[in-house]
C-alpha cells in the first residue's frame, strides 16, 4: 500500500544533543535516528560530535566512536568493517550503503545523517527488523536443485558458464537495495525486492541448476517481479557496485523468452 | 511476557535523497496518469470537427483563452515526455542501458528531449498558424 506519510508513533519527534568531547580541535557531528523499544516514545534524532583526530576515517568508525566515548546506549549492527559482511547497512545522508565503506569525509557538508534503512520495521535505533527480506530470500529457494544422479566428484561448470554468475554471486544481503526501492516500501509484502530477484537471477543462469523452468514460473506473477519498474535506486545504492536492475531485466527477458 | 511491541517504521520518502531515475519514474507514472485527461480533450476535438462549426467553435473557444491553452501546452508535454521515456523503459526492457552513465544519460535525454520537443513544436504550430 503507497502510504507517503509515517505512521504516527514513527513520527520524529525531538532528540537530545549531546555536549561536544571535551579537548576535541576538530569535531563531525552526528545526527542519528533512535528509538527505544522501552520508553514508549516516538523516534528521535540525536545529535553528537565526534572527535575526528581519535576516530577513523569511516562513517562506522564515528557511529563507534560515539558508542565508546559518548553515549554506550546507542544501537547498531556492525561486524567485518570491510563491506563483506552487510551488517552495517543504514541511509547515510540520504543513501543505503555500508556505514563500514562509506568514509565520513565523503558526505559533503554539515552533519552526517545516518537512518536506519528505509520503509523497514525499527528493533532499536539503527537496527532494523528484516525478517520479511530473509524470508523472501528463502522463498527463491537459494540452492542448487537438480534432478539428474549426483555426480561422483563436483557439478562441473565451464569457465565461460562461470563467468556469467559474475556481478551476482557478489551480493553480500545487505539489503540495501531492496529497502531502496520505492515499489519495494509500497509492496515489501508482496514484491521481493531487488535483492530476492538478483538471487533469483543468480540461480535461474546458473548452468548446473536444472530446475530453471520452475523457478521462472514461481517468479510469473504481477507482483513477485513484475512490481519492479526500472527506478535504479537499487544499482544505485548497491555498496558491492553490483545491478539488481539489470538481472531483473534478465529475468523478464528470460520470461518472454521462454514464451516465444 | 511483555505486550507486543509497536515498532515504528524507519523514515523513507522523509529521508531519502532523490535520484534522477526515481525523479523521473514518477514523472513517468504522472505524465502517464494526465494523458487519460488529456486524451478526453483530444476525443472532444476530434468529435467536434466532424460535429460541424458550431460545436468546434466550443474547442476553439476552449483552447484559445490562457488556460486552455496552458493544458493543450501541458498534454503535448505529457505526451512528448511519456513517449521519450517509454522508449527509454523498451531500451531498458531489451536489456540495454544499465550502466550508471548510461542510464543517467537515458534519463537527462528523456526529460530534456520532452522539453525540446513540445518547445519546438508549439513553435513550428505559431509559426504555421500565425498566432492563432
Amino acid at each position: 500500500m503507497v502510504e507517503f506519510a509515517l505512521p504516527k508513533n514513527s513520527k520524529i519527534t525531538g532528540g537530545k544533543t549531546w555536549p561536544k568531547p571535551a579537548g576535541a580541535t576538530e569535531t563531525r557531528e552526528f545526527n542519528v535516528y533512535r528509538w527505544n523499544p522501552d520508553d514508549g516514545k516516538n523516534p528521535s534524532v540525536d545529535t553528537y560530535y565526534v572527535d575526528i583526530h581519535d576516530c577513523g576515517p569511516m562513517v562506522l568508525d564515528g557511529l563507534i566512536w560515539i558508542k565508546n566515548h559518548i553515549d554506550p546506549t546507542l544501537t547498531f549492527r556492525r561486524s567485518c568493517r570491510e563491506g563483506v559482511c552487510g551488517s552495517c547497512a543504514m541511509n547515510i545522508d540520504g543513501q543505503n550503503t555500508l556505514a563500514c565503506t562509506c568514509s565520513m569525509h565523503d558526505v559533503k557538508d554539515g552533519a552526517v545523517k545516518i537512518n536506519p534503512l528505509p520503509h523497514q520495521p525499527v528493533v532499536k535505533d539503527l537496527v532494523p527488523d528484516l525478517t520479511n527480506f530473509y524470508a523472501q530470500y528463502a522463498s527463491i529457494e537459494p540452492w542448487l536443485k537438480t534432478t539428474t544422479p549426483t555426480p561422483q566428484k563436483e557439478w562441473k561448470q565451464s569457465h565461460e558458464d562461470r563467468e556469467k554468475l559474475d556481478g551476482l554471486y557478489e551480493c553480500i544481503l545487505c539489503a540495501c537495495c531492496s529497502t531502496s526501492c520505492p515499489s519495494y516500501w509500497w509492496n515489501s509484502e508482496r514484491f521481493l525486492g531487488p535483492a530476492a530477484l538478483l538471487q533469483a537471477t543468480r540461480w535461474v543462469k546458473d548452468s548446473r541448476d536444472e530446475a530453471t523452468g520452475e523457478r521462472l514460473d514461481n517468479l510469473e506473477d504481477p507482483f513477485r517481479l513484475y512490481r519492479c519498474h526500472t527506478i535504479m535506486n537499487c544499482a544505485k545504492a548497491c555498496p558491492k557496485g553490483l545491478n539488481p536492475s539489470e538481472a531483473i531485466a534478465e529475468l523478464k527477458l528470460k520470461m518472454v523468452e521462454r514464451q516465444i | 511476557m511483555t505486550a507486543r511491541i509497536e515498532r515504528p517504521l524507519s523514515p523513507h520518502l522523509q529521508t531519502y535523497r532523490w535520484t534522477l531515475t526515481m525523479a523521473l519514474s514518477i514523472i513517468h507514472r504522472a505524465t502517464g496518469v494526465a494523458l487519460y485527461s488529456g486524451t478526453l480533450v483530444l476525443a472532444w476535438w476530434l468529435i467536434a470537427a466532424a460535429t460541424g462549426p458550431a460545436a468546434y467553435a466550443n474547442v476553439e473557444a476552449f483552447t484559445s483563452n490562457f488556460i486552455g491553452r496552458l493544458i493543450v501546452f501541458g498534454y503535448t508535454w505529457a505526451l512528448l515526455h511519456h513517449m521519450l521515456s517509454g522508449i527509454r523503459h523498451f531500451v531498458w526492457d531489451l536489456g540495454y542501458g544499465f550502466k550508471a552513465s548510461e542510464r543517467e544519460a537515458l534519463a537527462w535525454g528523456s526529460a530534456i528531449g520532452g522539453i525540446s520537443l513540445t518547445v519546438l513544436l508549439w513553435i513550428a504550430a505559431y509559426a504555421i498558424g500565425g498566432g492563432r
